[in-house]
């Protein structure tokens, strides 16, 4: 049975670009999908496309078992989606931003005041309910803007990087937010740069990068599959990187990976301390100056650069302006 | 978990479809651009400096150097002169109306809207009429400043009310040309300098500000034509600000021999084409 998203071979292309280029996704009811990838990776088109706000050029999509592409407007009162942006009113307050997505969901103007009230105490803005909420901070925007989400219970909800600026506290406070809802039964597609955000929220995650998925599994899977341990060296000048490398290549247990501008080697190891100070003896004795040496566990990161040979957040602020 | 989820689900009602929705989805959205403009006043204020300043200046500067009929006699000049800058202050909400959408698809507000099931054209036309609303309060102060300084009616008042209704339309009609723009460019300040700049050229060109006898001929037949000086030709007929020594029409142009007519065909022709173009652009819309 296909789950409350289901997707199949979505193709999207603007120009040249293809944003899109043959994604499948399945969401089981009442679980999270973590979509996971660099910003022009085609996350935020997969959940423009899922949401009926992008058709497709080709590929057929059902969220919540309604056809997105020939039932939009069904689709719609299904879902609740949360932007890379807080889309909220700034001129409006939290209550009036809310009374007007209520209404526009078709509740009636007393229906939508009621949930309005509601909706503000479960996000803790009752205090700043009548205020306008261009005087809001960050993160009561972003609860504001999931709150707008979340009018009607949806069953299926979007959020396209929902934590995205947010600082530390307020990533925790939506992650919790998000946690609960889940355990209401909700099923979440959520995207995200911050593999962190996925370890924690997600059951599945799919890593999406030049619009085609490139592996899936849960955040165990996925790190099982980038290996064991890994020794990370920063040299301390670029012409000591190919000496670096080759020493790690007789050492280590894989292909060693190069980040040439932070002067950053990493291979997959195995033998722990022991390994690491042997490679620290044989650098030495290449003469090889080291700023920084550790062994490391893999994490979401690592799994993530071993997949597509980019780190997830380097060159973002560059890519970003291509997406919009 | 938190007891916070355990609120009944609150179903979306089924949308009733149809006209009544539509309405009832533009109302929702006007009354939310109006609270807006309420608490960005400056907005309604800046857009009434303009046409004050115009008025003024046209009326003491020019109004004795620019001859009507024959005549340069200042208080001529005032009566041609009001319906011109009456009709040029309603265009301006073009750019209102392009900015106010240009910046909603900038703060990711117009994706909001579209994932909502709500009426397709209901964000447009919210606007639209809450840049009615704003055009006609503009209106009001600006015949209030016209009175002040010697502009006069010498119709009815039933003929002066259709005079601003004509104006008026011409105003909605110019804020779908802004919707289509501020959809179609990617900053609110374009939406505003392109809402702006072709109206100088629309606006000059025409018989707004001066007769247009003394164009030359290729000019005067663009400026008989002109969609916008069939509603200053209205406006002036209904107002009773005709002057006798002023011919309707020069090349005798058919919207200028029948102008009340040709203003509000005019109108209409530029809503039904500027809507099904914006409301097709937003449907397809891309922040």
């Amino acid at each position: 049975m296909p789950g409350a998203i289901h997707a199949e071979g979505l193709v999207k292309t603007f120009g040249d670009v293809r944003a899109l280029d043959g994604v499948d996704l399945d969401v089981p009811e009442g679980t999270v999908l973590g979509l996971l990838g660099p910003n022009g990776a085609g996350k935020t088109t997969a959940v423009r496309v899922l949401t009926t706000l992008l058709r497709p050029d080709s590929g057929t999509a059902t969220v919540a078992g309604i056809d997105v592409l020939r039932k939009p407007n069904e689709v719609r009162r299904s879902i609740g989606l949360s932007g890379q942006f807080a889309a909220v009113d700034e001129y409006l307050t939290g209550r009036e931003n809310l009374q007007m997505v209520g209404q526009l969901y078709q509740m009636s103007a007393r229906d939508a005041k009621a949930r309005a009230g509601v909706l503000l105490d479960r996000f803790n803005l009752a205090d700043a309910a009548d205020r306008t909420a261009k005087t809001y901070s960050g993160g009561m925007r972003r609860r504001l803007d999931l709150a707008a989400a979340l009018v009607v219970s949806p069953p299926v909800m979007f959020m396209d990087e929902p934590t995205t600026g947010l600082d530390p506290r307020n990533r925790q406070q939506l992650w919790d937010v998000i946690e609960d809802l889940v355990a209401g039964g909700t099923t979440l597609l959520l995207t995200t740069q911050y593999l962190e955000e996925a370890d924690r929220l997600a059951n599945d995650i799919c890593v999406i990068d030049h619009g085609k998925v490139i592996a899936r599994g849960t955040s165990d899977e996925l790190k099982a599959r980038t290996g064991g341990e890994r020794v990370e060296v920063v040299v301390h000048r670029p012409d000591e990187i190919e000496r670096a490398r080759s020493v790690l290549t007789s050492l280590g247990k894989g292909e060693v990976t190069v980040v040439r501008l932070s002067r950053k080697l990493t291979a997959p190891v195995s033998g722990g301390a022991k390994l690491l100070a042997e490679i620290i003896r044989d650098l030495d004795a290449q003469g090889v100056e080291i700023d920084d040496i550790a062994l490391r566990r893999p994490t979401l990161d690592d799994v993530f650069l071993s997949l597509t040979g980019h780190a997830a957040e380097a060159d973002a602020n560059e890519e970003k302006e291509e997406t919009r | 978990m938190s007891t916070t989820t355990k609120d009944a689900p609150v179903l979306a009602p089924r949308p009733s479809g149809g006209v009544v929705q539509s309405v009832k989805d533009s109302l929702v959205v006007a009354k939310r651009n109006l609270i807006r403009m309420a608490r960005i006043p400056e907005m309604v204020i800046f857009g009434l400096i303009q046409p004050i300043m115009f008025v003024v200046l046209f009326t003491y500067v020019f109004g004795g150097s620019i001859s009507i009929g024959g005549s340069t006699d200042p208080q001529l000049y005032k009566e041609f002169l009001m319906a011109g800058i009456f009709a040029q202050t309603v265009t301006f909400a073009t750019a209102g109306a392009g900015a106010g959408i240009a910046d909603d698809m900038h703060k990711g507000l117009i994706d909001r809207f579209r994932s909502l099931p709500m009426a397709r054209g209901a964000v447009l036309t919210g606007r639209t009429l809450a840049d009615l609303v704003q055009t006609t309060l503009t209106l009001v102060v600006l015949a209030g400043v016209a009175l002040l300084v010697g502009w006069r009616t010498h119709e009815n008042l039933g003929k002066v009310i259709g005079g601003f209704l004509l104006l008026l339309l011409l105003g909605y009609a110019f804020s779908w040309i802004g919707a289509l723009i501020g959809l179609s460019v990617r900053t609110p300040e374009a939406a505003t300098s392109g809402g702006l700049i072709w109206l100088f050229p629309l606006t000059f060109i025409s018989n707004a500000f001066v007769p247009v006898n003394n164009m030359p001929t290729f000019l005067q037949h663009i400026a008989e034509w002109n969609p916008f000086s069939a509603t200053v030709a209205g406006a002036r007929e209904l107002f009773g600000n005709t002057m006798p020594g002023v011919p309707k029409s020069v090349t005798g142009a058919w919207p200028m021999e029948h102008p009340v007519l040709a203003s509000v065909l005019w109108s209409i022709l530029i809503i039904v084409v500027f809507r099904t173009l914006a409301v097709r652009k937003y449907r397809s819309a891309t922040a």
